[in-house]
């Protein structure tokens, strides 16, 4: 029924090339607020079907000469910036073009989406399309689908990424969710892991946090805290080997 | 009671930046109402991987150390033919021992190797401060974190990671030790070594080959796969075994990273004669055969080496020890003193009813004896069961470089005679099995002649060994013969000592 919808959407609606229109759906936060609906509606939008590759990010870099390796300017992104390129608009062998694009800041990620006229997704609307596993739509009420994803966060970044695509589709027909690379939403920073995860739970209800187990939504879904963590630990100008992006778009 | 001394102090330190402040306003130098050791000079810290431990400190003031600790996420063995990812501090299990003095001022700096997957942050228990450093340590991959502390109290602490899931990441080796040494320092010892106990969960169960994933419905649960020190299977033991010699003191800085087992930690053959309990710097008990050690705890423990021997350090709890990997060995070296200990004097056939009578009057030897192959095996299996299943496992495989293997054994196939002898004789020293050097004990083994052809027809027959059946005329004549069992290789010189 579902996947009907999708297909039929999809097919008849004005769904921008290489992206996914994803239907009207619901997102619960891990952490629970009583400040906070525990469960955040999320409005239809586009997502682009696979993570932003090299090939894509050096078309905007050429573009847009500022995004440069050599020209970007501190503030925007830190040193290591697209340090697996070979130069500036060569990207060697340690970036095959159809493999994401990684090493990237945020900002840089916000202009390549504008660039593109899309934008970054939020990270109700990532976490809500990537709790979507190949067959239902409730994922993380499968064990089996969980642990798959928790097997890939338990390996370290292979030093040269697999292409796209490669990795799993979900019923919304959208690749790589997990299991390919880490990716930036607009309001990474929104929810706070302050970086003493565990001291998170405490008083302090302006931050959620962390291994804040006592506010968690699902004990179980370790591989959840672990994108928090991850989002908690940066700032807008980080690039790291294994984070990369792919943009969103509204649906009329 | 504590909270009010750590109130206390750090309304000291409050007030002591506050005067600082007001020294360096006013210019002079006259006064300096410091309630911390004034820092002189700087130095960057000698980092050791266990179970090294880095030099005793020399130094009689307090001074700036700055620490360089990389995070790292490594595949590694875990047992032979069995990987593991390891999330580690200093890519090893467990991390970097650190070495500082009571007073100093560390400069910690935490880099995230690029390739990690995860961001990683450190929880010393030796700070002072929010989350013990957590609070500002937490970096992505690719990145540097710096933070300062003082080392306001003297022990030995363990650092972990604290990243969510705080419990994945522990369980995955994200512990070490740091050792904040009092003023005075600490006695003299001839040897230290750092060893750690850690429980890890993997997807297969124990020995199971293969890269195998962590498993996080086991960690919850409490139930192991392995429990070890030094973070594998057998790092601690043949030629990685930690040396001293007769005469030395040796002292243990042991640490239990967790994160769920509490450790009974003893050292069989040995009675520590002192023990720091719970990582404080008083040497509050003497004459400990086991002392507990708790997850994200440690202790310290000195003892005295009298006699040769190798001594074996284990978990108490000794299903760990045997069937999970929590085995070490401290090979001591040296002249024998046979006032404390003589090895076996004698071994002599016990006859409770006199000399007249020279069978066990009981039930077993009134039972026909095996003959058949069928026979042989059955009965073969419990003796088996009941006399050699805790060293050579269930499944015949034995415990990598402690214990040999039967299972696929050449050595135990080769020759029956031989094997006849070392059932009922025993063996010690070197030998080889399928290509691996094995150097224990295996004591004599006080059974019957059927229990002896039984057992080795059950193993020559078991395990993936195909063989013929020992009978019990076999076991007779072997028995008579004259050969000793011999090892097949002959004794190698001793590897340099290791230690400190």
């Amino acid at each position: 029924m579902f996947l009907l919808y999708v297909v039929v959407v999809n097919v008849v609606g004005n769904t921008p090339e290489g992206m996914i229109r994803i239907p009207f759906g619901v997102y619960k936060p891990l952490y629970k607020d009583d400040s906070l609906a525990s469960s955040i509606p999320v409005q239809s939008f586009f997502l682009d079907a696979t993570p932003v590759t090299n090939r894509e990010y050096l078309l905007f870099v050429k573009a847009n000469p500022q995004w440069k390796r050599s020209s970007v300017k501190r503030l925007f992104a830190d040193s290591a910036y697209l340090q697996h390129w070979q130069s500036d608009e060569t990207l060697g062998n340690n970036a095959p073009e159809k493999s994401p694009v990684v090493c990237v800041s945020w900002y840089a990620a916000k202009a390549y989406c504008a660039w593109k006229g899309k934008r970054l997704p939020t990270v109700a609307e990532w976490e809500y399309v990537a709790s979507v596993s190949e067959n239902t739509i409730d994922g993380y009420s499968d064990p089996a689908f969980l642990k798959r994803i928790l097997e890939w966060y338990s390996k370290p970044t292979p030093h040269v990424l697999p292409v796209i695509k490669t990795t799993s589709k979900n019923m919304f027909g959208v690749y790589d969710m997990h299991g390919l690379i880490w990716e930036w939403t607009s309001d990474f920073n929104s929810i706070l892991v302050s970086g003493e995860s565990r001291g998170d739970t405490g008083l302090e209800r302006d931050l959620f946090c962390g291994s804040g187990s006592l506010r968690s939504s699902d004990f179980k879904n370790y591989a959840a805290f672990m994108r928090y963590a991850f989002r908690g630990s940066l700032s807008a100008n980080y690039t790291t080997a294994s984070l990369g992006f792919r943009c969103a778009k509204d649906a009329p | 009671m504590s909270y009010d001394i750590g109130l206390k102090k750090v309304l000291w330190w409050k007030f002591s930046i506050f005067c600082s402040t007001l020294l360096v306003l006013s210019a002079t130098s006259a006064f300096t109402p410091n309630f911390y050791d004034p820092i002189e000079g700087e130095e960057t810290a000698i980092l050791t991987s266990a179970p090294t431990v880095p030099p005793p400190i020399t130094r009689k003031h307090a001074t700036k150390v700055i620490v360089n600790l990389e995070t790292k996420e490594v595949v590694k063995r875990m047992a032979d033919g069995v990987e593991y990812t390891f999330w580690t501090f200093g890519g090893d299990v467990p991390g970097k021992f650190i070495r500082v003095r009571e007073g100093d001022f560390v400069e910690f700096h935490l880099s995230n190797h690029p390739s990690s997957k995860m961001p990683h942050n450190i929880d010393l228990h030796a700070v002072t401060g929010q989350g013990g450093g957590a609070g500002a340590s937490l970096t992505s991959p690719g990145h540097t974190s710096t933070f300062s502390f003082r080392c306001m109290n003297p022990g030995l602490y363990v650092y972990h990671c604290a990243t969510a899931p705080v419990g994945m990441h522990v369980a995955n080796g994200m512990y070490g030790l740091i050792l904040v040494e009092p003023k005075e320092g600490l006695p003299k010892v001839d040897k230290e070594f750092y060893v750690m106990q850690g429980d890890f969960y993997t997807k297969g169960a124990y020995g199971e080959e293969g890269l195998q994933p962590f498993s996080m419905e086991k960690a919850v649960l409490e139930h192991p796969d392995y429990v070890v020190f030094n973070g594998s299977v057998g790092s601690m033991v043949g030629d990685n075994a930690l040396r001293a010699k007769v005469g030395e003191k040796v002292r243990i800085y042991f640490g239990n990273g967790g994160p769920n087992l509490t450790s009974s930690f003893h050292v069989i053959g040995e009675i520590f004669d002192k023990v720091y309990t719970e990582g404080g710097v008083k040497a509050n008990q003497e004459q400990v055969q086991t002392t507990l050690v708790p997850p994200g705890g440690s202790c310290m423990v000195e003892f005295g080496l009298e006699v040769p021997a190798t001594y074996i350090l284990v978990d108490h709890a000794l299903l760990r020890a045997f069937n999970k990997g929590c085995i070490g060995m401290l090979k001591v070296e040296g002249p024998e003193n046979k006032e404390i200990y003589t090895g076996k004097q004698n071994d002599v056939v016990y006859l409770p009813e006199g000399g007249a009578i020279q069978t066990m009057d009981d039930e077993v030897s009134k039972r026909p004896a095996p003959v058949t192959k069928a026979e042989l095996m059955a009965r073969g299996k419990r003796v088996f069961e009941a006399n050699c299943m805790a060293c050579h496992q269930g499944s015949g495989e034995g415990i990598a470089n402690v214990f040999p293997p039967l299972a696929k054994s050449d050595f135990l196939m080769a020759d029956k005679n031989r094997s006849i002898q070392i059932v009922s004789k025993g063996l010690s020293g070197s030998i080889k099995v399928n290509g691996k050097t094995f150097n224990s004990v295996m004591p004599a083994q006080a059974l019957n002649n059927e229990d002896i052809a039984s057992v080795l027809t059950y193993v020559r027959n078991s395990f993936g060994n195909s063989g013929d059946i020992v009978t019990v005329q076999d076991v007779v004549a072997g028995r008579a013969s004259a050969v000793q069992p011999t090892p097949t290789t002959t004794k190698k010189p001793k590897a340099k000592s290791k230690g400190k």
